[in-house]
């Protein structure tokens, strides 16, 4: 094994970096610009049961250091998916992928996550509880531990593969969320989703987002997600993808430290579309630089 | 799509606000008048979309407002390199316009008109052009238009310059093919409803991304919903669903 591989659930990945879901589509599109077999994996886009349109627009603004999006789930749905998007994914990405699942009731989360993982290049099942932007469900899943567990069960009850449990970083305890998740059986967490944000126009003397607010994300929340990485690796015992803000092979190692065994990338792939080749070669350079040899031995190296 | 680094050849006002920037760099991406590019400006987190107004080999010139930041930023550059994400978005089917199709571009929509003007004028139609703006000293590019060999209506809405009124009051006494048309969402919604023929449309909407990936500019049609920096910005008239 390579001196960047990790091992995610039990699947060995040539190298930590994932882009995050949501700002990856299918893969398609980024595979007309580099071969996307160079990543780790990637997270598809957020997956429901039934199709949805998302919000209103605008549902973009731009802030310091980041983004905010209300996009709201846009996808053509999980039958959809399965019947257009995978085979279209398949010509392209070679490796087992990570399919992202969200629902606006327990039974929506089982029903698409039972679905995608019947799925042959499906690896892992990345489960959103922590989206900012939809209404009755998304993130009031993953702000109260009950309802994460009932997810995490539910799930976890009718699929084979690796569960990792996707958390929002708008609670007060974190922790709780992430021990209730792996109590219930997650094999994994992942985090963080976006910080509940806002911005105003000045012109028009309204919010700039139709729904008024969105997920903030980009390099200004990484050190939240840091610190959050940190507090849930200190508390439980499977792996952790650590994700926020994250822009650079330095950002990929600080998250490792702090606990994270693979690394998602989200914002950064929107400004630069070939950031994660780019972290991918950059990594080797860097971690000579640290005097680290393998990444895998400094996974929650920092106590 | 292609990503390159692009280098300032000059930046010069056209009026009060708006300027004209002609950068060198590889082009090879840009398939179709109606595309656009993505500015990477320092400081700015999210790129800067600005719509293709000329390509000369590899020369790339484009128009812009000063708005906000991204633009006030842009202006003040005289010398340098920007990166830019090339050949993004649709772009306007020329093989629909028929042999007299009309242009209608509303200030910053004025631009994309230009390439569109040039390549139908080579394929030998007969082009009328039609600029909207609101005073006088808006106005730009009547001159340029004129010397590619097109018909060009100005109209201002106070009547300052040219005929008074909107683009679409000088559509009324135009015979025509086909319509294309860029400018405020106003402005598109008039012409829609002016126009007799078919026609194309290019839409603006905030982006993330600009080439896909984020879906953040999505807009619903007939025929599906659609990514404006995608399968838009232009759009055919058939099959948009007006929001409001």
């Amino acid at each position: 094994m390579g001196k960047l591989s990790v091992n995610l659930c039990g699947i060995e990945l040539d190298n930590p970096i994932i882009p995050a879901s949501g700002t990856f589509g299918y893969g398609y599109e980024y595979a007309e610009l580099f071969d996307i077999n160079c990543l780790g994996t990637f997270s598809f886009k957020g997956t429901t049961k039934d199709p949805r349109f998302g919000n209103p627009t605008p549902r973009i603004a731009e802030c310091t250091a980041g983004m905010i999006n209300a996009v709201g789930l846009q996808n053509p749905g999980v039958e959809q998916v399965i019947q257009t998007e995978l085979p279209k994914l398949k010509s392209c990405f070679h490796k087992p992928v990570m399919a992202n699942v969200s629902g606006f009731s327990v039974e929506d989360y089982a029903y698409t996550c039972r679905k995608l993982d019947e799925q042959e290049q499906v690896g892992w099942l990345e489960v959103n509880i922590s989206c900012p932007n939809v209404h009755g469900g998304g993130m009031s899943f993953g702000t109260d531990p009950k309802a994460a567990a009932e997810v995490t069960k539910a799930v976890k009850a009718v699929t084979t593969k690796p569960v990792i449990m996707k958390l929002t970083p708008n609670v007060t305890d974190i922790v709780c969320i992430a021990k209730a998740c792996v109590d219930a059986g997650a094999d994994g967490i992942s985090l963080i989703n976006t910080m509940l944000g806002m911005r105003m126009d000045l012109r028009t003397k309204k919010p700039v987002i139709a729904n008024k607010m969105g997920g903030f994300s980009g390099p200004a929340i990484f050190p939240v997600a840091l610190r959050m990485v940190y507090q849930v690796a200190q508390a439980v015992d499977v792996p952790i993808i650590g994700m926020g803000g994250v822009s650079s092979a330095e950002d990929v190692l600080e998250m490792m430290l702090a606990g994270a065994t693979a690394v998602e990338v989200g914002a950064a792939n929107l400004v630069d579309p070939f950031i994660c080749p780019q972290i991918i070669e950059d990594l080797p350079t860097v971690m000579k630089k640290y005097n680290i040899q393998t990444l895998k031995e400094i996974i929650g190296g920092a106590k | 799509m292609k990503q390159g680094i692009f280098e300032i050849v000059h930046n010069t006002p056209l009026t009060d606000n708006v300027y004209k920037m002609t950068l060198r760099g590889d082009t090879s991406a840009i398939t179709a008048p109606g595309q656009f590019v993505n500015i990477k400006l320092d400081g700015l987190y999210l790129r800067r979309p600005i719509s293709v107004c000329d390509l000369q080999a590899d020369l790339l010139t484009i128009i812009y407002k000063v708005v906000g930041k991204g633009t006030q930023q842009l202006s003040e550059m005289k010398a340098g390199t920007l990166h830019l994400l090339t050949g993004l978005g649709n772009g306007y089917d020329l093989t629909k316009s028929g042999e007299a199709p009309v242009l209608l571009g509303g200030g910053v929509g004025v631009p994309p008109m230009y390439l569109l003007c040039k390549k139908l004028l080579e394929q030998g139609k007969s082009v009328q052009v039609i600029l909207g703006f609101n005073t006088k000293n808006e106005v730009f590019f009547e001159q340029e238009f004129k010397s590619l060999g097109a018909q060009v209506t100005v109209t201002t809405v106070d009547g300052t310059f040219g005929q008074k009124g909107f683009v679409t009051d000088a559509l009324k006494s135009c015979t025509y093919s086909y319509f294309y048309t860029c400018g405020p969402e106003p402005m598109l919604k008039a012409v829609y409803r002016a126009a007799r023929t078919s026609g194309q449309l290019s839409f603006e909407k905030r982006m993330g991304c600009g080439f896909g990936a984020c879906m953040g500019c999505s807009c619903k049609t007939i025929t599906g919903y659609k990514r404006i920096c995608k399968e838009g910005p232009v759009l055919e008239k058939e099959e948009i669903l007006w929001e409001s």
